[in-house]
C-alpha cells in the first residue's frame, strides 16, 4: 500500500479551522435536534400511553410515518419539497431568508425523525415505570389523571434517562446526514480535507476520533444527569 | 461418597461459605437447612463444580472437583441435579428433555435412551407426557420430569437445590413423594430444602448452615428433639410453627 | 397542485427499479457478510482469552459511534488503496456496509445468547454436557429463537440506512430519485413517490415482526 504519512498538515491552516468549525457545526446540529426531539418525542410518548383512544392513535401514526421513512429522505423532503407546498411568500421565507435555512432544516428533520424513536422510549419506560403503580394510586382515592401526573408521569420519565442516552448517541451520528444539504459539519469538513490533501488517514482519523470523544462526553453527561435524578435507585425499587 | 473439606468462598469481599466441612455416606439422605442467604445452593452447587469455590476441597467418590485437571463433565454424568426453577429444555419434549442427555453423553442410542426415559417418566408417575413440552405441565409436573432427567443418567448420587421452592403448595408433595421413594431405593442423596417434614420422615442426617458456615451436622432425630445451637433453634421454631 | 408533473414518476419507474435493486442488494450482502462477521466478533467477546475479547469489544464500539456517511468516506477512500488499483463506489460500499453492521449483528446475536437463563446452561452441564454440546443443543437453539425479531427490525434498518449511499453517488432508490429530481427540477413528485413507497415497505415489514413476536411469545 503506497501512502505518505502526513499527520503534521491537519495541524495547518486552513484544515486546522476546518476541523474545528466543522466540529461546532456537528455539535449545533446534534444540539438543535436533540431539543426538537426530546421535546416532540416526550410530547407523542406521552400521548401513547393515554387512556384516550383518538389521542393515542394520533400519535401511533406520528411514530409509524416517521420511523419508517429514512431520514435522508425525510430531510429532503423538509428541505427541498416543503417550501414548494407553502403558499409562495412563506415557502420563499423558508428557503432563502429564514436565519441559517440549512441548519433549520437539519435540526428540524432530524429532531423529527429522532423524535419517533424517543417516543417509543417514553412510552415503554411509562409502561414499565409507572402504569402498574396506576392500580395502587387510585385506591388512595386519587382520579387517573392526579395517579397520572404525580406518580406514573414523574417515575416513568425518571426511568428513562439511560435508555434516552443511547438515542442522544444515533443523534450525534445522524448530525451527519445534514452534509448533503451543506452543512459542513465534521463528516464533511474532513471529507473536505480529505479531498485538498489526499491525506485520507489523517482527515478521516481525526474525525473518527472527534466521534469517538463526543460519543464519550454525551454517555458521561447523560450518566449524570441519571444519576441526579435518582435513576439507579429506581432500576434497582422497580419490581 | 461426597467429602467437603474446609471450603471456602467470597464473592469479592463479601464471603459466601466459611470453612465449611460435611460427609455424604453411600445410601446416606442428609438434609441441608437454615435461613435465606446462608449459603446453602452456593455449597451445593461446589460439590458438582457448577460454582467454582476459592479454598479447601470437594471430592465426590474420590474425584476432587476443585482440580484443574479433573474432567468435570465425567464427574457431573455420574451426579444428578435437581433444580429450583426446574430448569427444563423449553424447546424439546418431556421425553426429549429426558433423553438428551443420555445420547450425547452416555452415547445411547436414540431407540435404547427413549425407551429408558419411558420407564423413568412412569415411575414418577407421568407416563402420559411424554409428548408434552414443558409449557404445557404443572409445575409439580415438570419437577418430576427434571427429576427423571437426573435418574437417566444412572447417578451414584442426587443433589437437590431447594426442589420445593417454586412450587404451589398442592404439588410440593407430589415432588417430595417421589423423592422420598428414591431415598428408600437407597439414593445418595443431598437435599437443600426447608421442607422440615420431609427431613423428619426421609433424612439420616441434617446439616443447619447460617451465614456460611455449617453450624450443625447431627443425625436427624437429635437434631429435631434439641438443637445444639441458639440458631438452629430458633430457624427451627420459627419454621415448625406453621 | 397543477404545477406538478406526477406522471414523471411513471415515466422513470424503471431507472427507479434498478435503484431499489442496488438498494435490496446492499441489504441482503450486508445482512449475510454482517451475520457471519457478527457471529465471530460475538464468539470473539465470549471468550475468555483476552487478546480475542477486547479487540472484538473496541471493533464494536468504534463501529457503532461513528456516523455511517463516515464509514463510507472511509472505505470509499481505503478499498482502493489497500487493492493498489481503483474500486467501484458498489464495492467499496459493500465492504463499508458489512463491516459496519457486522458490529450492530454481533450486539443483537449477544443479547440473543444472553437471554437463555444460565439455569440451563446449569442443568445441561449438571447431566454432564460438555459445553460445546450445551451451546449447540440448549442455549443455541434458544437464543435463535430469541433473535429473531431483533434480527428482523435490524434488517428494516438497513434498508433505511442503504439510502446513505448518496453521499458516493451509488445509485440505489433514494439516489436514483434525487438523480430525476434535479435533472428535471421535480423534487416534490419523486421524493413524495419515494417516501410513500419506503414507508409502504418499512412499515408492512414491522407489522410482520410484530405480528411473528405475538406468535411467539414465550
Amino acid at each position: 500500500m503506497n501512502y505518505r504519512w502526513n499527520w503534521g498538515i491537519l495541524l495547518q491552516e486552513p484544515y486546522w479551522s476546518w476541523i474545528w468549525s466543522g466540529l461546532e457545526w456537528t455539535l449545533l446540529i446534534s444540539l438543535g435536534s436533540w431539543i426538537v426531539a426530546l421535546a416532540v418525542g416526550t410530547l407523542f410518548g406521552i400521548a401513547r400511553t393515554v387512556t384516550n383512544r383518538a389521542v393515542r392513535a394520533v400519535a401511533d401514526l406520528y411514530v409509524g410515518v416517521f420511523r419508517n421513512i429514512p431520514p435522508l429522505v425525510q430531510l429532503f423532503l423538509w428541505y427541498s419539497v416543503f417550501p414548494e407546498v407553502l403558499p409562495e411568500a412563506v415557502g420563499l421565507w423558508v428557503k432563502r431568508d429564514m436565519p441559517s435555512p440549512q441548519f433549520v432544516t437539519a435540526s428540524v428533520a432530524i429532531g423529527l425523525f429522532m423524535a419517533a424513536r424517543v417516543a417509543e422510549q417514553v412510552r415503554a419506560g411509562i409502561d414499565a415505570a409507572g402504569l402498574h403503580l396506576m392500580p395502587a394510586a387510585l385506591a388512595t382515592g386519587l382520579r387517573p389523571w392526579q395517579a397520572y401526573r404525580l406518580i406514573v408521569l414523574p417515575l416513568g420519565l425518571r426511568t428513562i434517562i439511560k435508555p434516552l442516552t443511547s438515542e442522544f448517541l444515533i443523534t450525534v451520528k445522524m448530525s451527519s446526514i445534514s452534509l448533503t444539504i451543506g452543512v459542513l459539519e465534521l463528516t464533511a469538513e474532513s471529507r473536505h480535507i480529505e479531498n485538498y490533501t489526499f491525506q485520507g488517514f489523517e482527515a478521516f482519523g481525526v474525525a473518527t476520533i472527534l466521534y469517538l470523544l463526543l460519543g464519550l462526553a454525551v454517555t458521561a453527561i447523560m450518566g449524570l444527569v441519571d444519576r441526579w435524578f435518582g435513576g439507579d435507585r429506581l432500576r434497582r425499587a422497580a419490581p | 461418597m461426597i467429602e467437603i473439606a474446609d471450603v471456602s468462598k467470597a464473592y469479592g469481599r463479601t464471603p459466601v461459605l466459611r470453612h465449611c466441612s460435611a460427609a455424604v455416606a453411600r445410601g446416606e439422605v442428609v438434609v441441608v437447612c437454615g435461613p435465606s442467604g446462608s449459603g446453602k445452593s452456593t455449597l451445593i452447587k461446589c460439590v458438582n463444580g457448577l460454582v467454582p469455590f476459592d479454598s479447601g476441597s470437594i471430592r465426590v467418590n474420590g474425584v476432587s472437583v476443585g482440580d484443574k485437571g479433573t474432567d468435570l463433565p465425567a464427574v457431573r454424568a455420574r451426579i444428578g441435579m435437581v433444580f429450583q426453577n426446574f430448569e427444563l429444555y423449553p424447546h424439546m419434549t418431556a421425553l426429549q428433555n429426558v433423553s438428551l442427555a443420555q445420547i450425547h453423553v452416555l452415547k445411547r442410542s436414540r431407540a435404547e435412551a427413549d425407551a429408558r426415559s419411558e420407564l423413568l417418566l412412569r415411575r414418577v408417575g407421568l407416563a402420559d407426557k411424554l409428548a408434552s413440552r414443558p409449557d404445557q405441565l404443572s409445575g409439580g409436573q415438570q419437577q418430576r420430569v427434571s427429576i427423571a432427567r437426573a435418574l437417566a443418567m444412572d447417578p451414584q448420587a442426587m443433589l437437590f437445590d431447594e426442589p420445593t421452592s417454586a412450587l404451589d403448595p398442592e404439588m410440593v408433595n407430589e415432588v417430595l413423594e417421589v423423592m422420598q421413594a428414591l431415598a428408600l431405593d437407597g439414593m445418595t442423596m443431598m437435599v437443600v430444602t426447608h421442607e422440615m417434614g420431609f427431613a423428619q420422615r426421609v433424612a439420616d442426617r441434617v446439616l443447619f448452615m447460617d451465614d456460611g458456615a455449617i453450624l450443625e451436622d447431627t443425625p436427624k432425630a437429635a437434631f429435631f428433639a434439641e438443637p445444639a445451637t441458639e440458631r438452629a433453634r430458633q430457624f427451627l421454631a420459627k419454621v415448625l410453627s406453621h | 397542485m397543477s404545477d406538478f408533473d406526477w406522471a414523471i414518476v411513471w415515466r422513470e419507474w424503471p431507472f427507479l427499479a434498478q435503484g431499489l435493486a442496488l438498494s435490496a442488494l446492499l441489504v441482503v450482502v450486508a445482512t449475510a457478510g454482517g451475520l457471519v462477521l457478527g457471529g465471530g466478533l460475538a464468539l470473539m467477546r465470549q471468550s475468555s482469552r483476552a487478546w480475542l475479547a477486547t479487540p472484538a469489544a473496541s471493533y464494536v464500539t468504534v463501529m457503532r459511534s461513528l456516523p455511517l456517511v463516515l464509514v463510507l468516506f472511509w472505505f470509499y477512500f481505503l478499498v482502493p488503496l489497500a487493492l493498489g488499483h481503483p474500486v467501484g463506489a458498489l464495492a467499496s460500499a459493500l465492504v463499508a456496509f458489512v463491516l459496519f453492521e457486522a458490529a450492530f449483528y454481533c450486539e443483537i446475536i449477544r443479547a440473543g445468547i444472553a437471554s437463555v437463563r444460565v439455569g440451563q446452561t446449569q442443568a445441561a452441564l449438571a447431566t454432564g454436557m460438555r459445553q460445546a454440546q450445551v451451546f449447540r443443543l440448549i442455549v443455541g437453539p434458544q437464543a435463535l429463537r430469541a433473535m429473531v425479531p431483533l434480527l428482523m427490525n435490524q434488517i428494516i434498518i438497513v434498508f433505511q440506512d442503504t439510502s446513505l449511499v448518496y453521499v458516493v453517488a451509488l445509485r440505489d432508490f433514494m439516489t436514483a430519485a434525487s438523480v430525476v429530481a434535479d435533472r428535471d427540477g421535480r423534487p416534490t413528485e419523486m421524493y413524495t413517490v419515494i417516501a410513500v413507497v419506503y414507508l409502504a415497505i418499512c412499515f408492512s415489514a414491522s407489522k410482520a415482526v410484530e405480528i411473528y413476536q405475538k406468535g411467539h411469545a414465550r
